[in-house]
């Protein structure tokens, strides 16, 4: 097996990992970062596209190499947008949550009952 | 097995289980901790597959901007773990979703199992016009030639969310400055450094955006570090963040994409398409679009991070 299929089915587990955060988690907080574990997994899965194909005296293809920083930065760009929803949520409500139904003025005495 | 790949091997583990870490740690703080350290890790496994481009993209954006973010973001939040402890999910939707990405996991490595050989390429083509570009890398001469347009679009999405974080503010702190002031302790850690990194960081951030031309690095890269300057600045209460209705910043913020649209349209008339160069003046013009991209890219950052005005305008 090649250091790049390694590293390929490594990104595979992280998207994996990733996804179950995204669904387990309740917090917010932490559904964005299990995405950004989502999206480090594709990034590495692209690499090693990348890395495949190498040709012509490079020693990994510049273009899918090119998408994959596009791609983190464009990912930055959204992780900072749902950080400021998720912030602002607090702002109006006091707390964090998805669930519609615990969002206004319901938050109770002993959460952890 | 060859030592190389029993280290990558080493290394792969490392970055799952850093991974696991943030998904499975209790605490918001340990798993953006461990979101970091995954981060840096990831850099290597780039190193590793020959893209030192993207592992610096990821050590300074994915790894640190991020990881700054996260943590202020956390410091919001703390108390705030009620939420969490009436809505975790019971055992059978746990279950489920294990085994859901299970599949999806085993899903992606068939696909990376059955990837074609030999792999398709195009770094034949992107070898033989590296030369029209002017520049020695070929990842840059993707970026800022080839697939110039990506670039573009991608330094517009960093503008749009700057809009909408700053569009979250309420109305009373429209044109105020971002919540970032720190109250300054002049004997502190972090005002010491703060006075002692910006100089040499800013050199640094120039020097990889310059040489981003023919070596790893380039305007994004540099930007970053450029940010993370500023930011250091700010949290360390040296500099206050800038009202968002000042002038100068929304002319630096806007003149990368701005310089780039302009040359963009001019290739119509001079090389008969959109942001095509004319042969003989390519490395001019990727500079000429670099430099105000580049100052245009940091103060974004800076901001993205500083997040919505919190505080009322000044009069």
């Amino acid at each position: 097996m090649s250091a790049a299929t390694l590293f390929g089915l490594c990104g595979a587990a992280l998207a994996g990992l990733g996804l179950y955060g995204v669904i387990v988690h309740p917090h917010p907080l932490r559904k964005i970062l299990a995405f950004n574990l989502i999206g480090g997994g594709v990034f590495v899965i692209l690499g090693i596209v990348a890395r495949r194909g190498a040709a012509a005296g490079f020693t990994s293809d510049p273009i899918p190499q090119a998408l994959v920083i596009t791609g983190i930065v464009v990912a930055f760009a959204a992780t900072a947008l749902a950080v400021a929803l998720v912030l602002r949520l607090l702002h109006e409500t006091g707390w964090v949550t998805l669930r519609p139904d615990l969002a206004i003025g319901a938050r109770p005495d002993d959460p952890h009952c | 097995m060859s030592l190389a790949f029993a280290l990558d091997a080493i290394l792969g583990l490392a970055v799952l289980a850093v991974a696991a870490w943030t998904i499975v740690a209790r605490d918001a703080f340990a798993a953006i901790v461990g979101f970091v350290a995954f981060g840096l890790l990831l850099a290597l496994v780039w190193v590793r597959l020959a893209a030192p481009d993207v592992a610096l993209t990821e050590a300074a954006i994915g790894s640190g901007v991020t990881g700054g973010l996260l943590v202020a973001a956390c410091s919001h939040l703390r108390g705030d773990a009620a939420a969490a402890g009436i809505e975790q999910p019971r055992a059978i939707l746990r279950l489920a979703a294990a085994v859901a990405c299970v599949v999806v996991t085993a899903g992606l490595a068939a696909i990376v199992l059955l990837l074609p050989d030999p792999a398709p390429t195009l770094a034949p083509q992107a070898a033989a016009q590296l030369a029209q570009t002017g520049l020695g890398n070929p990842v840059t001469a993707v970026l800022m030639a080839y697939r110039a347009i990506d670039t573009l679009l991608e330094v517009v999405v960093l503008l749009l969310a700057l809009v909408g974080i700053w569009s979250l503010a309420p109305d009373r702190f429209w044109g105020g400055r971002p919540g970032l002031r720190q109250h300054e302790d002049p004997n502190g850690m972090l005002v010491f450094l703060a006075r002692l990194l910006p100089p040499l960081g800013v050199l640094v951030g120039i020097h990889l955006f310059w040489v981003g031309a023919v070596a790893p690095g380039g305007e994004f890269q540099g930007a970053t570090v450029l940010a993370a300057m500023w930011l250091l600045a700010m949290m360390a209460g040296l500099v206050d963040a800038p009202p968002i209705d000042r002038r100068w910043l929304r002319l630096a913020l806007v003149a990368g994409p701005a310089v780039f649209l302009a040359i963009g349209l001019a290739g119509f008339a001079v090389a008969g398409a959109f942001l095509a160069y004319p042969p003989d003046h390519a490395k001019l013009l990727i500079v000429i679009i670099e430099t105000p991209v580049t100052l245009s890219i940091a103060a974004t950052l800076g901001l993205l991070v500083a997040g919505p005005p919190e505080r009322a305008p000044p009069g």
